[in-house]
Formats: C-alpha cells, sequence, structure tokens
C-alpha cells in the first residue's frame, strides 16, 4: 500500500523532450489509468514509475520514499507487460514462481505461494504447461499472477488488454477489476481505449504530447472536459466541436442561435468552440434549430449516429432507432443549451463561469486536478 | 521461380548427381584404399571395392604416427577452442546487445573488425606476441622505472598458445547477437522487475534460450578447432604438443623407394577424420535449426 507522488517529472531523449513536467499524485490503493493517444508519453510515465526508464529531472516517490535512484526490484513494483514478456522456456509455475527464486524463497514455500497465486488467476491446471501452449488469455492471466506474487505495493500495466480480442478484453476487464479490489494496491494502468479507461478507473488521467490535459473522475471528465482535446478523445462517437464567437450573449451554429446563460456576459466578441455531444443532440421540428445535411447513418442496433455536415464541418448525432434518415437529407436539431460547452478557440482550454448551464457536478468538489 | 520442364530437370539432375561425384570419390578412395592391402591399393587400375585389411591398416597407422598421444592433444585444443568460443563469444555479445555504455560502438566495431582479419592474416603478428608476451611490459616498466627487466614469458608449447589467439574472434558473438536481438526488450524489463541482476539474467534467461545457438556454434567451432594446422605449426615444437594434423604428414609413406603404403596413411586419415564426423553427426540436427531459424 503506497501512495505515489509524481512531482513536476521531466523526461527528454537527447534533445527532444518527450515529458514536460507531470505532477500528479496517486492515492494509496486507488486505481489509476492514464489514457492518452500513442506518443504523448503515458507508457513513458509508467516506465518511470517502475524504474525502466531514467527520470530526467523531478522526482516519484511511491510511499514516501524518492525512488529516481533505485534500481526497479527496490521500488516494490510489479509490472504487467502489453506483449506479456513471459519467459519462453520456462513453465508457467516457474513463470509465476520466478521472482520468489530470485530472492531466494525456499522451494517449499515458493510452490506453495505459486499454487495460492494460480488458484486466484484461474491456472491451476496449467501450471506445468509451456507459454507457448497457453491461449493469449491464459499467458495474460500468467503475466498478471507473476506480478501479483510479490505482493507489490503497487501494481503498473501497460497497455495489458490491447493484444487480446475484444470480447476477452471485456471479461479480463472485469478480472483486472476485482483483482484490484481483492488486493487493494495502488494501481496504474495505461491505455489508449477510453472504454477501459472509463470502466476501469477511480481516477483518470488524460494525457497529451507529454502534458497532463486533465485528471478527475471519469464521470467528471466526461461532463467537464477541461480542454477542446479531452472532448474530443473521450466519449464515442466524438463531441461535436464548432468554431463559433459570442455575439448579443449567444453562439450562433449555422443556422441555431443559442442564448448563453447571463453571467456569460462577459465574453462578448470572444471566439469560441462550441462542443456538445452527438447523444446529448436531439431532433427539432423542421424548420428550427440547427439545419445540417445528413451524409451517412451509422447502425449500431440499439439506436444510430447520423453523420452530417453543417457549413462544411462534421456534426455527429446519436438518435433513436425508430427515425428514418436518408442520405442527402436536410435535418433539424435541437442543441439543449444546458449540455454545451465552450472552449476558448486560442487556448482550447474549457470556459468555466459559475452559472454555467447545469451539469453534472457530482464529486467535483473532491478532485485536485494538477493540471500543468 | 519455379520451372518444370523434363529437359530442365534432367539438367538439374545431371548436375546434382556430378556434384555429389565430386563430393563423394575422394572419400570412397579412403575408405576403399584403407581397408585394403599394400598390393591392392597400388594396383591400376584403383578399385573401389573395400577389402579386410582395415584393422591391420589401422593399427600400423596408430603406432607410426604416435596418433594416441596426438589424439588427446587435438581434442584437448579443440575442447578449449570449442568451449572457450562458446562463453567468449555469449558473454561479448551479451555485453554488446544488452549494455548501452558510451563506448558501445567503439567496442563493437573492434568486435567487428576481428571478422576481417583471420588468423592466416595475422598469423605473423599474432605470432609475435605469443612468443615474448612480456616485451610490453618490459617496456611500460622501463618508461616509468627506468629498471629493464630480463623475464621471458611466452606462450609456445602450451595449450594456452594453442587456443588463445583462435578463441579470440567474431564470429560466435555474431552468431549470438543476431540471436539476441530477436528477443523482446520486455523480456529483459520483466526479468528486471522480478528483481534479477543483469548475471541472473544471462544465465537463467539468456543461456537457455540461445541452446540451439550454442549446440549450432559448438559443432563448427569443434570441426574448426580439429582442422587447425597452420597456427599449431607454429606454435608446437615439442613433440609432446603435436596435434593430429600435423601427424598426418608424418603418415605418409616413407620415402625409401619403396613401395609406398598409401593404405596405412589413409587408414589413419580415416581415424583422424572420425571425431569431427561424429561431433557433426550428433549435433547436425541443432546444426542446421540454430543457424536458420531462432526458436523462440
Amino acid at each position: 500500500m503506497a501512495q505515489i507522488d509524481i512531482r513536476a517529472v521531466r523526461k527528454s531523449y537527447g534533445k527532444t523532450q518527450t515529458l514536460h513536467g507531470v505532477d500528479l499524485i496517486f492515492p494509496t490503493g486507488e486505481f489509476v489509468v492514464i489514457l492518452g493517444p500513442s506518443g504523448c508519453g503515458k507508457s513513458t510515465l509508467l516506465r518511470m514509475i517502475a524504474g525502466l526508464e531514467e527520470i530526467t529531472a523531478g522526482e516519484i516517490a511511491i510511499g514516501g520514499t524518492v525512488v529516481n535512484k533505485l534500481e526497479p526490484r527496490e521500488r516494490g513494483c510489479a509490472m504487467v507487460f502489453q506483449n506479456y514478456a513471459l519467459y519462453p522456456h520456462m513453465s508457467v509455475a516457474d513463470n509465476i514462481g520466478y521472482a520468489l527464486k530470485v530472492s531466494g524463497v525456499p522451494k517449499a514455500e515458493r510452490r506453495r505461494r505459486v499454487e495460492e497465486t494460480a488458484a486466484i488467476v484461474g491456472l491451476t491446471d496449467y501450471l506445468d504447461r509451456r507459454p507457448a501452449a497457453l491461449s493469449g488469455g491464459q499467458r495474460q492471466r500468467v503475466a498478471m499472477g507473476r506480478a501479483m506474487i510479490r505482493e507489490p505495493k503497487v501494481f503498473l500495466f501497460d497497455e495489458p488488454l490491447s493484444n487480446l480480442d475484444a470480447k476477452l478484453r471485456v471479461s479480463m476487464r472485469a478480472e483486472i477489476r476485482k483483482l484490484h479490489q481483492r488486493l487493494n494496491a495502488t494501481s496504474v494502468f495505461v491505455t489508449h481505449d477510453q472504454v477501459e479507461a472509463m470502466t476501469l478507473a477511480d481516477r483518470l488521467v488524460v494525457m497529451n504530447k507529454g502534458r497532463v490535459e486533465q485528471v478527475g473522475q471519469p464521470l467528471d471528465i466526461y461532463h467537464r472536459p477541461a480542454s477542446t482535446f479531452v472532448a474530443a478523445f473521450i466519449g464515442s462517437p466524438a463531441m461535436n466541436l464548432i468554431d463559433s464567437r459570442v455575439e448579443g450573449g449567444a453562439v450562433r451554429l449555422g443556422s441555431a442561435v443559442i442564448p448563453l446563460a447571463p453571467a456569460f456576459a462577459g465574453l462578448e466578441g470572444r471566439t469560441v468552440t462550441v462542443g456538445i455531444r452527438p447523444e446529448q443532440v436531439r431532433l427539432a421540428a423542421p424548420g428550427t434549430g440547427l439545419v445540417a445535411i445528413a451524409d451517412f447513418v451509422e447502425e449500431l442496433g440499439a439506436g444510430r449516429v447520423v453523420h452530417a455536415v453543417m457549413e462544411g464541418q462534421p456534426f455527429a448525432a446519436a438518435i433513436g432507432a425508430e427515425v428514418r434518415i436518408a442520405p442527402g437529407q436536410p435535418i433539424a436539431f435541437d442543441l439543449p443549451a444546458e449540455h454545451l460547452h465552450l472552449f476558448d478557440r486560442e487556448t482550447g482550454r474549457r470556459i468555466e463561469i459559475d452559472g454555467e448551464p447545469a451539469q453534472s457536478r457530482a464529486a467535483a468538489a473532491t478532485l485536485a486536478p494538477a493540471l500543468s | 521461380m519455379i520451372q518444370r520442364t523434363p529437359f530442365a530437370n534432367a539438367l538439374t539432375y545431371a548436375i546434382m548427381v556430378i556434384g555429389f561425384l565430386l563430393l563423394i570419390g575422394p572419400f570412397l578412395v579412403v575408405i576403399a584404399g584403407a581397408s585394403q592391402t599394400m598390393q591392392q591399393v597400388n594396383a591400376v587400375p584403383f578399385r573401389f571395392v573395400p577389402g579386410d585389411q582395415f584393422l591391420a591398416n589401422a593399427t600400423a597407422a596408430w603406432t607410426r604416427g604416435d596418433l594416441g598421444h596426438a589424439m588427446i592433444n587435438s581434442l584437448i585444443m579443440t575442447l578449449m577452442i570449442t568451449f572457450g568460443k562458446v562463453a567468449l563469444s555469449a558473454c561479448t555479445a551479451f555485453a554488446i546487445v544488452f549494455f548501452r555504455s558510451p563506448l558501445k560502438h567503439l567496442f563493437f566495431w573492434t568486435v567487428f573488425i576481428t571478422l576481417m582479419l583471420p588468423l592466416e592474416v595475422r598469423v605473423v603478428p599474432t605470432y609475435a606476441v605469443a612468443a615474448d608476451m612480456f616485451t610490453p611490459f618490459r617496456l611500460l616498466i622501463q618508461f616509468f622505472t627506468g629498471i629493464e627487466l630480463k623475464i621471458e614469458w611466452n606462450l609456445l608449447n602450451s595449450y594456452a598458445g594453442l587456443t588463445l589467439p583462435l578463441i579470440a574472434t567474431a564470429t560466435g558473438t555474431f552468431l549470438y547477437r543476431q540471436f539476441f536481438m530477436t528477443l523482446p526488450d520486455e523480456l529483459a524489463e520483466a526479468a528486471r522487475m522480478d528483481g534479477s541482476g543483469p548475471v541472473r539474467f544471462f544465465f537463467d534467461m539468456l543461456l537457455p534460450l540461445s541452446r540451439t545457438n550454442i549446440l549450432a556454434l559448438t559443432t563448427i567451432m569443434f570441426v574448426y578447432g580439429w582442422n587447425q594446422y597452420l597456427w599449431p605449426l607454429l606454435m608446437v615444437t615439442d613433440p609432446s604438443y603435436q596435434t593430429v594434423m600435423m601427424k598426418l604428414r608424418m603418415l605418409l609413406p616413407p620415402e625409401d623407394g619403396g613401395t609406398p603404403d598409401w593404405n596405412v596413411t589413409l587408414a589413419g586419415s580415416l581415424l583422424i577424420m572420425l571425431p569431427p564426423v561424429l561431433v557433426v553427426a550428433v549435433l547436425q540436427r541443432w546444426f542446421v535449426r540454430g543457424l536458420v531459424s531462432s526458436e523462440k
């Protein structure tokens, strides 16, 4: 059990900097997911916590001890790798027990603990097999067993599910979550899959280009994205982001004029980006609201997503299965003001003013966004 | 492109048969000649039918060349070269592939250059070093203290002198290097996370994984070591260090004007060929696998 403190951490390879000062706190026992597109530095950050990458500047502390100079084995971390990285010439039992063998645990005790761990990850019947004779899901379990057996203070997961097929991924996700509840070690999970991130995280960290974009609970990030990047990255289909300008206390989106709450009066004349999630767009009576030309329709079974074009900009809306829409047809959308997000067009940061149209503020107060 | 026409088939078969005869022909002569009597082996035309005199010929060759002693010398030298090379190459490849140091490229190229300088090319300077190991130290001591020491230290007539210059070349290193580079980085990282240091990683992971490589290299090096002729010829003046390849010359028929007993010479060379043939026969399965594919 240990808290992880990341203070002003930077990483550069030669002259190129990949992490530009990251400050984060992962409280004891939390399941933290770091989410971001590839190349955003999320894996680098994880590997710096593990001790596999040197820390160029800043400090990382695990359980109050600064670990910058410590070897991986002295940090009390265990890691699950994307490609499992099992030892191909060893049996499952030897793979799981290798860490104990290295630290000189007697054979009998080692055997007992390997069996215990194998029972937890459901590998009791496979202990004598080689990794090559296992399925992807089983290999993943071996990797988790190998990490668990050392009873680490910190669990690190580096995109562990991305090599599995979609169905297995869902069940492994549930297993990882259960495992976390059982072991209650601080866990850091890196992924580029927002569904994984939303479902697993106690606390979600969204990263982009070596910086932290937003930290918070998954739902809070979904409801109050701190930047256009987060807004577009979280949620599927992605949030509609339309450039506009505040004029006469309202924003104009194509043919729609949406009045803003009085608190936004100070924004008069500013260029903004207006965001609205496709699932919060509603169909309106013809001739009112925002009119867009339907381009194509994605069938999802439970509903469908209309991809339309509004004054040259794409605009998506999730609508019920009962409505039929043909490509080329003009559609009128109603954009509820309480679901609009406003972003500064220059910086991409969220414009937040007290009294902004009502949104879910649940748990927002407990969050300490450590934005750099 | 694979072409199948009767003519092309016939041609390829003809080429293969000719090639096969070229390879097997001398062998047949040795096998047949080694088991014939002196009259039969000198008969014209030569008969390719083996006789029944092999044991007698072999015994004669064994005593004429004092092969018993030479076989042991050869075996010691070959095994030292083989194991020395297998071990040294694994260590150098480990250092080159898994460690990052500022001088990494320097070391890599130093090792690489030895590939271009086989022993035959650098035989004179290598001999000079082996024949007078102390000179560099003597010069250093003289430079710093002014004292001139006269100490003789050379590797002539020793197993170290026979083997060391042959061990220190790069072929094996590159075999390992290619294999180590196919291993995913995560393997080393996982071992590090499990608490294993570099030495443990080497013995617990790399060596077991490169088993086929080790066996392939063992095969190659055994044959290479056994066949050494030039270097032992230079290093050895004491007959008690002579190897079988050097004895091969003594097996030639005595030039006293009598009928040459080629049958004894051939039986002797067959005996000398035997150990590498056995090693290749036992290890050839691994030999091909280790060189062609990397088993994972």
